[in-house]
């Protein structure tokens, strides 16, 4: 899907996103916290094209995803996307521009107000965009919709709560595309769900991209579902990039030593292999994103850790193909990944 | 997945179906409300006294400001309840209609009650929504607002408003309407507060609502469960204020009335043998707060079904 000569849609430059963070039962002019949710992570989308961003929880994935979207403000880099600089533009020409990009998120039921039926959920981007559209042609379009994602129109009147899981991210998919968007950003839109919904709802997305030519970030924190339906995975860890490859080049000859650790950790439904594999575990815990580690985020629970790793920022290696890698030590590891 | 052909003609098919009526949480609340025997009968009350306040006076065979001199001072013996009479509800001190005048103080107390309560949904929600909605330095400014509004004796200022300003009826409806929002206020504050959080709200700015919308369709609709029931549980609450205000002598003006009037100038009776200019006004008023207070409770085990 990836073709090299096309221009990216969507361009993240050195993109970095801080919280202030009042310390509790502070005096209301103490000076915050800065908590750096995310900091300096680059990449280029090209149309049609998926990525995946995997890390785990507190790795700043959705708040990249956020950023991207708009609803968090972002406090450093750019955000190009069709040529303009999303992340410098002030709130109402931002507001024009928010049809083009839509998101599908991770808790299906809350993603949607339990006081209205589902057919103005869907129709709402539609009638904020366009509010001239006649009634009888946003009906018919919320329609196709439903139909379109597996929905039985007849159901237009019905309220969120009166939905599976799986049915209500179906209505959180058909509101995102009402508008025939040019980029998704599903924040976790699987993790909510049973394995056997899961399964459905990202066969149902990669359907959906395919007709519509959609450009998708993906995001989620299980690799498995992350390999299905990208091209491209980007990993990080505490709001840093860490590494990107092509995804199956990721997912079997990972070079930074976390993208190791976490493909090993996804287990492998054969308790023979299973067995016999060895797997570099983790020790400790993710670091606090109010006081990272000096130099390289991860060195604290590397295996690879050296003195030189506190010093600096890790330079990023360009291995070729787009494989990306943030560490100086890094090294292919034959990893066994799941099928 | 996508659905093949054959299942695509069927959706198609069932696309012709009757559309299918969905059960909005307001109507599973309606029929949760109307399962509540409690408080269907208090709405039943609620209703006859409202009839009563309004319609009473075509029954009423006085006016309420017509004195019957030739009952001055034999009220104990003459102006006692009686069919007979047409003074249904006996005669008051100065020889009027106990029942007219009863009539009217139930609809001056009511009114007082909802016009505070409307005051307090109206101003309160949207002053909180859009505090808690927008945070930061608006939020801070608004809620200190209130704040000191609070911190002020509103008794004290009510009371020097209506001596300043005369005692009227639209005083008192303004007085009563300037502080019933401030509490309301903070409490759909910290509902926005909560609301704003969701993922829907969320997936309304991201789509490019504007925030008035969003307050107006997505929060507000989100918080008015508990805005209405503390609605209801502030009426009788003004009520009372407004017959403690007219029971020190200050309020509504003669030949007007309400029930705390009426309650004050019966007390001062009671000792004649005149007990039923007591009673009466006494009747209507406990009556009143008690069907608004379990029609209160009704609505919040029926909105709020969680906190049961």
């Amino acid at each position: 899907m990836s073709d090299t000569t096309k221009e990216p849609i969507l361009s993240v430059q050195d993109l970095a996103v801080t919280f202030d963070v009042r310390p509790e039962g502070a005096w209301p002019w103490t000076k915050p916290l800065k908590l750096h949710a995310v900091g300096g992570v680059s990449f280029d989308l090209k149309p049609g094209e998926c990525l995946g961003v995997v890390g785990e929880s507190g790795s700043g994935k959705s708040t990249l995803a956020r950023a991207i979207v708009g609803t968090v403000p972002s406090s450093g880099g750019r955000i190009v996307f069709e040529g303009k600089d999303l992340a410098a533009m002030d709130v109402r020409q931002r507001r024009g521009h928010r049809k083009d990009v839509q998101m599908i998120f991770q808790d299906p039921l809350a993603a949607l107000n339990p006081r209205m039926p589902v057919g103005d959920i869907i129709a709402e981007p539609l009638v904020t965009h366009y509010p001239n559209t006649p009634r009888a042609e946003v009906k018919a379009r919320v329609a196709e919709l439903m139909e379109r994602v597996g929905l039985l129109p007849n159901l237009i009147n019905r309220y969120p709560h009166e939905f599976s899981g799986g049915q209500c991210q179906r209505i959180g998919i058909a509101r995102a595309l009402i508008l025939r968007p040019k980029l998704l950003i599903c924040d976790e839109p699987v993790s909510a769900l049973d394995v056997s919904v899961q399964a459905q709802v990202v066969n149902l997305l990669a359907e959906l991209r395919r007709d519509m030519g959609l450009s998708m970030i993906f995001i989620a924190h299980d690799l498995s579902v992350v390999k299905h339906i990208s091209d491209r995975i980007v990993v990080m860890y505490l709001g840093r990039f860490m590494e990107s490859a092509a995804a199956r080049k990721l997912c079997t000859r990972p070079e930074h030593p976390y993208t190791q650790a976490l493909i090993s950790s996804v287990p492998i439904p054969d308790p023979v292999k299973e067995r016999a594999r060895k797997r570099p575990v983790l020790e400790g815990e993710l670091p606090s994103p109010l006081r990272p580690p000096s130099g390289c985020v991860f060195r604290t629970r590397c295996p690879k850790a050296q003195d030189s790793c506190a010093r600096n920022l890790p330079a990023i290696s360009d291995l070729g193909e787009g494989h990306l890698v943030a560490c100086p030590f890094h090294a292919p590891a034959e990893v066994l990944a799941p099928a | 997945m996508f659905p093949e052909k054959a299942v695509v003609d069927g959706l198609a098919d069932a696309a012709h179906l009757a559309e299918v009526q969905g059960r909005s949480l307001w109507k599973d609340a309606r029929i949760r409300f109307f399962r509540n025997k409690a408080a269907v009968a208090s709405l039943v009350v609620l209703i006859a006294i409202g009839i009563f306040a309004v319609f009473g006076g075509l029954i009423a065979q006085y006016e309420r400001d017509f004195i019957d001199f030739s009952l001055m001072g034999a009220n104990q013996t003459k102006g006692t309840p009686s069919f007979a009479t047409g003074h249904y509800f006996g005669t008051d001190s100065s020889g009027r209609d106990l029942f007219a005048r009863t009539v009217q103080g139930t609809r001056i107390s009511l009114l007082v009650g909802l016009v505070g309560a409307g005051v307090a949904v109206v101003v309160g929600t949207l002053y909180g929504a859009i505090a808690g909605y927008f945070g930061g330095r608006i939020d801070g400014i608004m809620m200190r607002t209130v704040d000191i509004l609070m911190s002020i004796p509103f008794m004290f200022v009510l009371i020097l408003m209506l001596v300043i300003f005369g005692r009227s009826i639209l005083m008192l409806f303004i007085g009563i309407g300037l502080i019933s929002w401030l509490d309301m206020a903070r409490i759909a504050r910290g509902q926005t507060l909560t609301i704003k959080n969701k993922e829907f709200v969320e997936a309304a700015v991201a789509t490019g609502v504007s925030p008035m919308k969003i307050i107006l369709r997505h929060v507000v609709p989100n918080l008015l469960g508990i805005v209405i029931v503390y609605a209801t549980l502030l009426i009788p609450g003004m009520i009372i204020t407004e017959s403690f205000i007219s029971f020190i002598g200050l309020g509504v003006s003669e030949p007007n009335t309400s029930l705390g009037a009426l309650i004050s100038a019966g007390a001062g009776q009671m000792q004649y043998g005149v007990i039923w200019q007591l009673l009466f006004p006494l009747f209507f008023f406990i009556i009143t707060l008690f069907a608004f207070f379990f029609v209160g409770d009704g609505l919040r085990d029926a909105l709020d079904p969680k906190d049961r």
